[in-house]
């Protein structure tokens, strides 16, 4: 997945020359996770911006540019320094367009890798996509797969709105098939990841693979579930999934984050208000514990989302 | 409230000072200077205008004042009365290609770029007709064909913001720069620092206007600033930085125009601290209590609208007569104002989600 970013981000900035990145280490470093290595000799430290370590400056400068005609992608290290700059994400880029009655645009893209499970303890492992998502105003997306993450960055660079492009960094390694031609995802709807009959599955971004393997290990024991990726947060788009719950009438939802007020709460929410009369059972939520992540190795998994969580969420329902 | 019709007996005024005052000079200054050196350069005309802009402010302001006590103004309420002479001198200055930006207290930020006082009465009534079709509000004024790029209710929020519109204009080589305009209380927050850092480190073609009207709320400056002098600010991030009689339309005139002169000659960011005085409460209903009597009356002398109206009648042959007729084509155009706003629709309720995203 981190070619398919390095490649989208590369050929939006042969494209059009409004589009520049900045942030820490992005440039003569190579980007801390390696997604621009190669950029700033390629582009010049004019579209390859380094930044001091100042991130409502970040935030705040990348809104503004973006405001008076550029199309910036300003990348935060990671996700957990966005905190810094949040007023200037969610006060700010977020509210422009609509305070100033569409007369002003705001089409920034902020690009945060995130997550946890890598024993980075608990300031360096938030997973807070569902933080950004409870605004309107800002696009919240966070792509699973390779082709998925090279076809949304392009349209999350090309939208007119803010967009908060979440990359789980865990998912940096994940393999899959890319197309040579150019082509795009769209910001705005989820998709289907696997087929299945017997429980719907719904998550997104690192929830993906985990509950892969839980359908692997399911399917061997003749159970089926079908898989939404909702790709989206902010806006929701939950037609497929409501689609299949209308099917398989049972349904888990995967998370990272933790699932206190998480997305889970939400999608829950919106099946039962559309589609209560195809409630079999209670629908179930495995998420992160609600506990800051801890440093060592096993106490830190114990308290992320695996397959075996998954597995046992299906069979509760089922 | 303050009048525009103050009668001084005999003032005098000095002329020509060549030497740069220092804040605290200019705080306790008994004469105002006027212009600072290079007043005399300067059109009859031009003066005559900024005239004009800074009563119109003014009685804006005072009008702002009995629609909110009509109950025709919500929210939050920041005048700029006292402050005129900075928004009007300052943007009188600005070349063709450069941008504002300032925080909630932009009512005389967006009329000096010209936005007709209509619409924005209409804004501050939450009128469809409003300069931000009234979803923004008094705090959240814009004009973006006139590069005014809004007010806005975060202190120090859009410090950043204009460090960005900054940086559009140098990436797209343009001779364009920014007025970013702040109060002294926003230099005490991280986005101040972080953004004067970065605009010297990236170059940034911005002069950073602080409007030190010796309080944040009720808080005067040396109780909240680990130097009372904003200027010295500057010098951390090695950027020049000049003190500013912002009660003289024609020192902040001449001041930014040298300041915007640096930043186009490619000396970068420039700083500027202008030293004012607000008039009135930080906004509606403030008790006041933080300030004494006698303490306002002082700085009234010094009115911004009272000192470049001396210049006008001492210098430039100019009679009350003049000065009146000018008054009173600004109070007909405050009354049609307030006409335009009463009269217009208050935005439909339908339209609750329109421009959530550019692309719904
Ligand atoms: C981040 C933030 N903290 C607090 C406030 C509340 N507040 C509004 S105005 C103000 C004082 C600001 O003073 P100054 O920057 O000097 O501007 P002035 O009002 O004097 O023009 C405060 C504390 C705010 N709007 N934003
Ligand atoms: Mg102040």
């Amino acid at each position: 997945m981190r070619q398919a970013l390095s490649d989208a981000l590369r050929e939006e900035m042969l494209r059009d020359e409004n589009v520049f990145i900045m942030g820490e280490e992005i440039g003569v470093w190579g980007g801390t996770y390696a997604v621009t290595r190669g950029f700033y000799d390629e582009f010049g430290e004019r579209r390859v911006r380094d930044t001091p370590i100042s991130e409502m400056a970040i935030g705040g400068a990348a809104a503004g540019a973006a405001m008076n005609g550029l199309r910036p992608v300003a990348e935060f290290m990671t996700i957990n320094f966005a905190f810094v700059a949040f007023d200037a994400i969610i006060n700010h880029a977020a509210k422009v367009h609509y305070m100033f009655n569409g007369n002003i645009k705001c089409p920034v893209v902020f690009r945060a890798p995130g997550g946890g499970g890598r024993q980075l303890g608990a300031t360096h492992s938030h997973t807070p996509d569902v933080i950004f998502a409870h605004f309107p105003g800002l696009r919240v997306v966070s792509p699973a797969t390779p082709y998925d993450a090279k076809g949304m960055l392009k349209s999350a660079i090309r939208s007119d709105d803010p967009v908060m492009f979440i990359e789980h960094a865990t998912l940096y390694q994940e393999r899959g098939e890319v197309p040579e031609e150019e082509y795009l995802v769209p910001l705005d709807k989820s998709d289907k990841k696997r087929d299945g009959s017997d429980v719907t599955i719904v998550t997104y971004a690192q929830g993906l693979p985990v509950s892969m393997e839980a359908a692997d290990k399911l399917s061997k024991e003749g159970i089926e579930v079908e898989i939404i990726d909702l790709r989206s947060l902010q806006p929701l788009d939950l037609s497929l999934a409501l689609e299949s719950f209308k099917k398989t009438n049972k349904a888990v939802v995967v998370e990272e984050g933790h699932g206190t007020y998480g997305i889970g709460a939400e999608i829950v929410a919106q099946i039962q208000e559309h589609a209560f009369d195809y409630l079999d059972a209670p629908i179930k939520r495995v998420a992160q514990k609600q506990a800051p992540l801890p440093y060592a190795r096993e106490l830190e998994q114990s308290a992320l989302i695996n397959p075996d969580r998954v597995v046992a969420a299906v069979k509760e329902v089922l | 409230m303050a009048t525009t019709k103050k009668k001084k007996a005999a003032p005098k005024t000095k002329k020509a000072a060549s030497k740069e005052l220092t804040a605290e000079e200019i705080r306790h200054a008994d004469e105002r200077e006027v212009g600072v050196g290079r007043a005399g350069d300067i059109p009859r005309e031009n003066l005559m205008d900024w005239y004009r802009q800074m009563v119109l402010i003014r009685k804006f302001e005072q009008s702002c004042s009995e629609q909110y006590q009509l109950g025709k103004i919500g929210g939050f309420l920041h005048l700029y009365i006292g402050q005129e002479a900075i928004a009007v001198g300052s943007i009188a200055a600005r070349g063709a290609n450069d941008h504002v930006i300032t925080a909630y207290r932009d009512h005389g930020h967006a009329l000096a770029v010209g936005s007709e006082t209509g619409p924005v009465m209409a804004e501050l009534m939450g009128k469809v007709t409003g300069v931000s079709g009234g979803r923004g509000g008094s705090m959240h004024l814009c004009d973006v064909p006139r590069r005014f790029w809004g007010g806005y209710a975060v202190v120090g929020g859009h410090v950043p913001l204009g460090a960005g519109i900054a940086l559009a204009e140098q990436y797209k080589g343009t001779d364009g720069a920014v007025l970013c305009y702040m109060g002294d209380g926003s230099t005490n927050i991280g986005y101040f620092h972080e953004s004067l850092n970065l605009a010297k480190v990236w170059n940034l073609p911005v002069v950073w206007i602080v409007e030190n009207n010796q309080y944040g709320m009720g808080t005067a400056v040396d109780r909240a600033s680990a130097t009372p002098e904003m200027v010295t600010k500057a010098s951390g991030y090695d950027m020049e930085a000049h003190v500013v009689d912002g009660m003289s339309v024609c020192d902040v005139y001449w001041k930014t125009t040298d300041a915007l002169k640096r930043v186009r000659a490619g000396e970068g960011p420039q700083f500027l601290e202008m030293i004012t005085y607000r008039f009135e409460g930080h906004s509606m209903g403030d008790p006041l209590r933080y300030r004494s009597k006698e303490e306002v009356v002082k700085w009234r002398d010094d009115d911004p609208i009272g000192v470049i109206e001396r210049r006008l009648i001492e210098q430039e042959n100019c009679t009350q007569e003049e000065l009146d007729a000018i008054d009173d084509q600004v109070e007909v155009e405050m009354a049609a104002a307030v006409k335009f706003a009463d009269e217009s629709p208050e935005p439909g309720l339908d339209t609750l989600y329109d421009h959530i995203f550019v692309e719904n």
